[in-house]
C-alpha cells in the first residue's frame, strides 16, 4: 500500500492566450520511507504537480481537470479546506527552492520552526520549543540552542535551508515535498543537505518527493525516479534502471547531453539527436525516437580528438598579475561606516591563445568579480592585466572593448527589452564603425545570426519573444559582432536546462574552432567546466588555490579545497550507482 | 509568450505595442480616455461657440437653466456653461503643462542623479530632500507670487510688441505663472522615482554589456537606460495630472490661483460655495465636470499601470 498515489492527474492553465496542459495525465506513487525523484526541465510540470497535491496553485488560471491524489485513503483534491489545512504542514510538509524568500525575515528562526507545532498540536510552548531545537540539531544546525533566536539574515544559505527542513519536519510528517531544495545552493552545501535528507529518511522514515532538474542530484539521493517532459511522465523506475537502461528517447537524450567528468567528446549530443517531437495543432505532442541515435552517439565519441598541447607553441593572450579588487560598502560622505570586502585578493593567471581557462568556485568566491575586473567593468584596486603583450589601462579601455567581450549568466537581463534584435546587433557595429552603410551592416548581422543558429527571420523581433536558449545565442551574437578574440563567459549556461545547455556549449566550442577564440569560462558547475576547459583554476575566497590542466586537476586534485569540491559533486556514473545498490 | 517558428522577417511586437494591446482590452481605461477626449473637445472646441464668459448681466442673475443659458447664470448674470468650459481650459492646461514641465525636469534630474551616482547623487538628492521638507503649497504660492509680479509688465510688452488682444493676453499672463509654479516644483517625487528605476536598470546586465561593448555614457543613458524607465514614469505622471488640477483648484479656492473674472473650476467652485444654500447648481455643475475629469484621469492611470507592468518584459 503506497503512502501517496497520484493517478491520471491533469492540471491545466486557462489563460487568454489559450490552455496550457501543465500536468497532463500524470500517475506515480510513493511508498513509506521512500525518496522519489521527479526530474524534468523547466516547463515539464514537475513543480505544478507538487503544488497541485496540496492545493497551492492559484485558481484561476490553474484548474485540476481530472485525476486523483490519494493520501491515506483520502483524495486530497476534493478535501474541504479545513481538513486539507490540517494535513498541510502536519502530515505533508513542503520545502521550497529559495530559503532566502521562504523564511519570514522579521521573525527569529525558532519562532518559525515552532509555529507548525503550535498550529497543529496542543502542546505547551516549552515543549514545542524543545522539540524545535531538537529538530534543528538533527538537521545539522550547530549550537541550535543559542542560534535559534537569530534572524534569517544571520544564517547562511545552507543554514537557512536546514532551518526550512527543520520547520518542515518538526511535526513528524509522513511525506516531505521538496521542490528544488538544493538548486540555489553551492555544491558542498548541497552535498550536506542531501546527506541530511537521506539520514532523516533512515531515522524518521519520512518519505520524500524530491523535485529537481538535476539528474545528478536524483541519482545521488533518490530510490526511484519519475521523469517528466512537457506535462507527461515519460519514464519511471529505479535509479539504476533509468541510468543503465533508459527506454524513452527523451530520457536517453537527457542523460547523454549532460556533461559529466567522464565525457570524452568535444561536441555534446543533444536531446534532439534522440527525440523527434511533433506538435499537432491542438497542442498534443507526438514523440518519436530518431533512428540510429545511439550510432550517432558513438560517432561523436569516435570523433574525439585529444587536444594536443604541443601542436603549436603557446602564445599567451591574457596575463593577470596580483590583481586585487576591494569593495567598500557604505557610500556617501561618512567614512565611519565603510567596510572593505576583498572580493579578489591577489590573483595570477594566464590564458593561451585559442584555449579555454575554466574558473570554478562557490558563490561569493570572487570569480565573477575577477572576470569583470579583467574587462575593466569593475575597478581593480591594484595589479596588472596584460593583454596581447600590452598592459591594460583604464584610460584606453575603450579601444580594447572590440577585442574582449563578455557573455552574462542571465540572458533575460542582458538584452535591452526595448530594442529589436536588429537594433541590438547593429549598435556595436555602428559604435565601432564596423562595416560600411546600413545594407552591409544588415548583412553582417544576418550572418552573425546564422552563425549562432538563428535566422534573418528574427531580425525585427524583440528579446522577450525568444526562449532562454535563443536569447543566450543572441548575446553570443552581439558579443561576436565586434569580432573579439577573447570572451569571458560568466556562468553563461548556469540558468539553463541541460538540453539547452548542451546546445550553447556546443555553439561555444564550434565558435572557438572557427574563430580561434580564447575563453575565460566562469562557472560553479565542475562538470561543465571540465567539459569546456583546457585548463582549470579553482578559486576560493578571492584567491586561486590551484591551477592545472583540466584532466589532471580532476584526476589528482592537489589542494584540499579542490578535493572537497570534487567530492561534493553528486555522482551518477553507473559504477557508483551499482555500488550503492549493493550496499543497501 | 507563445513561441512558434518565425516566418520570414516576422514583425516583432515591442513592449509598447503589447502595452497598447493590453490597454485596449481595459474597458475602464478606454472609457476614461473617451470621457477625457470629450472633455477636451468640449472645453477647447465648443468654447469658441459659447457666449462671453465674462459678460456681466446683473438683471439676469441666478437665472434657471434655459435655452439661452444652458446651465443658468451666476451671481453676476454670467453664463455658467461658458464659464465652466473656459474654466476647464485653464484646469486641463494646468494639469498638462505642469505635468509636462515636471516630467521633463524629473526625468533628467533623476536619471542624472541615479546614473552618475556617488557624491553627485548624494548632493542632488539632498536638494530634493530639502525642497520636499518645505510644504508644497507654501512653495508654490511663493513662486507663483514672484512670477506674477512680472505679469503686468509682460502683458504690456506682448500687447505693445506683438499686438495681441489685451484681454486675452492678460488672461494668459494671469494663469501662466501658476502653470510653471506647479510644474517647477512638482518634479520632486518624480525625480526620486526615476532615480530608483535608473538604479535598478543600471544593475541589469544589458547595461553592463553596453559598457563592455564600448558604448559611450550618453548613448547608454539615453538609449538603454531612459527608455526602460519611461513605463513607470508615464504611470506616475498620469496620476500627477489630477494632482495638479486639484492644486490649482485649492489655490484658486483660497483666492491665490486664478483670479476673477478669469474662471477655472477652482474659481467656480469657490464662487458656487458662497450660494450653497440657495443656488446649489452653481457648486454642483462645475464640481461635476471637475470630478468626472479627475475620475477619468485616475482610471486611465490605473489602466496604464496594468498595461505597462514590467513583468511582461520578463517572460
Amino acid at each position: 500500500m503506497s503512502l501517496l498515489e497520484v493517478k491520471n492527474l491533469k492540471t491545466y492553465f486557462h489563460t487568454r492566450a489559450g490552455t496550457t496542459r501543465a500536468v497532463d495525465d500524470v500517475s506515480f506513487s510513493i511508498n513509506k520511507g521512500e525518496i522519489v525523484g521527479v526530474v524534468g526541465e523547466s516547463g515539464s510540470g514537475k513543480s505544478v504537480t507538487c503544488h497541485t497535491m496540496l492545493g497551492l496553485l492559484p485558481s484561476p488560471p490553474a484548474k485540476v481537470e481530472g485525476g486523483s491524489v490519494t493520501f491515506d485513503d483520502q483524495n486530497l483534491l476534493h478535501l474541504p479546506l479545513p481538513i486539507l489545512r490540517a494535513i498541510r504542514g502536519k502530515r505533508i510538509s513542503m520545502i521550497f527552492q529559495d530559503p532566502m524568500s521562504c523564511l519570514n525575515p522579521y521573525l527569529p528562526i525558532l519562532e518559525q520552526v515552532v509555529e507548525p507545532i503550535l498550529t497543529h498540536e496542543q502542546t505547551s510552548r516549552e515543549e514545542a520549543e524543545s522539540r524545535a531545537i531538537e529538530m534543528m540539531i538533527k538537521v545539522g544546525i550547530r549550537d541550535a540552542e543559542t542560534r535559534a533566536r537569530s534572524y534569517p539574515h544571520q544564517f547562511s544559505g545552507g543554514m537557512r535551508q536546514r532551518a526550512m527542513i527543520a520547520m518542515a519536519l518538526v511535526t513528524n510528517p509522513d511525506l516531505l515535498l521538496a521542490d528544488e531544495p538544493t538548486t540555489a545552493l553551492d555544491v558542498t552545501v548541497q552535498a550536506r543537505i542531501l546527506q541530511i535528507l537521506r539520514e532523516l529518511r533512515n531515522d524518521l522514515g519520512v518519505a520524500v518527493l524530491f523535485v529537481t532538474h538535476d539528474l545528478g542530484v536524483v541519482a545521488d539521493v533518490a530510490d526511484r525516479v519519475v521523469v517528466m517532459y512537457r506535462g507527461k511522465v515519460v519514464e519511471q523506475g529505479s535509479v539504476l534502471s533509468i541510468f543503465e537502461n533508459p527506454s524513452h528517447p527523451y530520457v536517453k537524450g537527457l542523460l547523454a547531453c549532460r556533461p559529466t567528468f567522464e565525457t570524452k567528446y568535444r561536441i555534446l549530443p543533444t536531446v534532439e539527436d534522440f527525440l523527434h517531437a511533433e506538435e499537432a495543432k491542438d497542442g498534443s505532442l507526438t514523440l518519436r525516437e530518431r533512428p540510429n541515435a545511439m550510432e550517432r552517439l558513438s560517432n561523436l565519441e569516435n570523433k574525439h580528438d585529444p587536444k594536443d598541447f604541443r601542436r603549436e607553441p603557446e602564445q599567451t593572450l591574457l596575463e593577470v598579475k596580483d590583481l586585487k579588487v576591494h569593495f567598500t560598502s557604505g557610500s556617501g560622505f561618512s567614512r565611519k561606516t565603510r567596510q572593505t570586502v576583498k572580493a579578489v585578493d591577489g590573483v595570477d593567471l594566464s590564458i593561451a591563445k585559442g584555449k579555454t581557462l575554466g574558473l570554478v568556485g562557490e558563490s561569493g568566491c570572487g570569480k565573477t568579480t575577477l572576470g569583470r575586473a579583467i574587462l575593466g567593468l569593475v575597478h581593480a584596486h591594484s595589479g596588472i592585466v596584460r593583454y596581447d603583450g600590452a598592459v591594460l589601462q583604464a584610460s584606453d579601455m575603450r579601444s580594447y572593448r572590440k577585442r574582449m567581450q563578455i557573455i552574462f549568466q542571465d540572458p533575460y537581463a542582458s538584452l535591452n527589452p526595448r530594442l529589436t534584435i536588429e537594433q541590438a546587433l547593429t549598435e556595436p557595429l555602428t559604435v565601432h564603425q564596423i562595416g560600411s552603410g546600413s545594407s552591409d551592416r544588415r548583412e553582417r548581422v544576418v550572418s552573425l545570426l546564422e552563425e549562432v543558429g538563428l535566422s534573418s527571420a528574427h531580425l525585427l523581433r524583440y528579446p522577450h519573444e525568444f526562449s532562454g536558449g535563443q536569447r543566450q545565442r543572441l548575446c553570443v551574437a552581439r558579443a561576436l559582432a565586434v569580432e573579439p578574440e577573447f570572451l569571458v563567459c560568466d556562468e553563461c549556461v548556469s540558468a539553463m536546462d541541460v538540453s539547452v545547455q548542451a546546445q550553447v556549449l556546443n555553439l561555444l566550442n564550434e565558435l572557438q574552432e572557427s574563430r580561434n577564440l580564447t575563453y575565460l569560462f566562469i562557472s560553479h558547475d565542475l562538470s561543465v567546466v571540465k567539459f569546456v576547459s583546457d585548463e582549470v583554476a579553482v578559486m576560493q575566497a578571492g584567491r586561486i588555490v590551484e591551477t592545472n590542466e583540466a584532466e589532471a586537476l580532476y584526476r589528482q586534485p592537489k589542494d584540499p579545497y579542490t578535493q572537497k569540491l570534487l567530492d561534493a559533486v553528486p555522482k551518477s556514473d553507473l559504477k557508483e550507482l551499482r555500488e550503492r545498490q549493493r550496499r543497501n | 509568450m507563445p513561441e512558434g517558428p518565425a516566418s520570414e522577417f516576422e514583425q516583432g511586437s515591442s513592449l509598447w505595442k503589447d502595452a497598447r494591446h493590453r490597454m485596449g482590452q481595459n474597458k475602464f481605461a478606454m472609457g476614461s480616455l473617451c470621457v477625457l477626449g470629450l472633455m477636451i473637445l468640449l472645453c477647447f472646441a465648443m468654447a469658441w461657440f459659447c457666449k462671453d464668459p465674462n459678460k456681466v448681466n446683473l438683471v439676469n442673475k441666478f437665472a434657471a437653466p434655459s435655452e439661452e443659458h444652458w446651465f443658468g447664470t451666476d451671481a453676476l448674470g454670467r453664463d455658467l456653461f461658458a464659464r465652466i468650459l473656459y474654466g476647464g481650459q485653464v484646469s486641463i492646461l494646468v494639469g498638462l503643462i505642469a505635468t509636462a514641465v515636471s516630467v521633463a525636469i524629473g526625468i533628467i534630474y533623476g536619471a542624472i542623479s541615479g546614473f552618475i551616482g556617488g557624491k553627485t547623487d548624494a548632493v542632488l538628492m539632498r536638494i530634493v530632500d530639502t525642497l520636499l521638507a518645505i510644504p508644497f503649497l507654501v512653495l508654490v504660492i511663493v513662486l507663483q507670487a514672484t512670477l506674477s509680479n512680472f505679469s503686468g509688465e509682460v502683458t504690456q510688452w506682448i500687447v505693445d510688441n506683438w499686438g495681441w488682444d489685451k484681454q486675452f493676453t492678460s488672461r494668459l499672463t494671469n494663469v501662466v505663472p501658476l502653470f510653471f509654479a506647479l510644474g517647477l516644483l512638482g518634479w520632486l517625487t518624480l525625480s526620486r522615482i526615476v532615480r530608483a528605476q535608473v538604479l535598478a536598470i543600471k544593475e541589469r546586465e544589458f547595461v553592463e554589456a553596453a559598457v563592455a561593448l564600448g558604448y559611450s555614457k550618453s548613448r547608454i543613458l539615453f538609449r538603454h537606460v531612459i527608455p526602460n524607465v519611461l513605463g513607470p514614469t508615464i504611470v506616475y505622471s498620469t496620476l500627477t495630472v489630477p494632482g495638479f488640477i486639484m492644486y490649482e483648484a485649492i489655490l484658486s479656492f483660497l483666492g491665490l490661483g486664478v483670479e476673477s473674472p478669469n474662471s477655472s473650476w477652482g474659481v467656480l467652485i469657490k464662487e458656487g460655495a458662497n450660494f450653497l444654500e440657495t443656488e446649489i447648481q452653481l457648486l454642483l455643475l462645475p464640481g461635476l465636470f471637475f470630478s468626472l475629469t479627475l475620475f477619468s484621469l485616475n482610471f486611465l492611470g490605473d489602466g496604464l499601470r496594468d498595461a505597462l507592468d514590467v513583468k511582461a518584459s520578463k517572460d
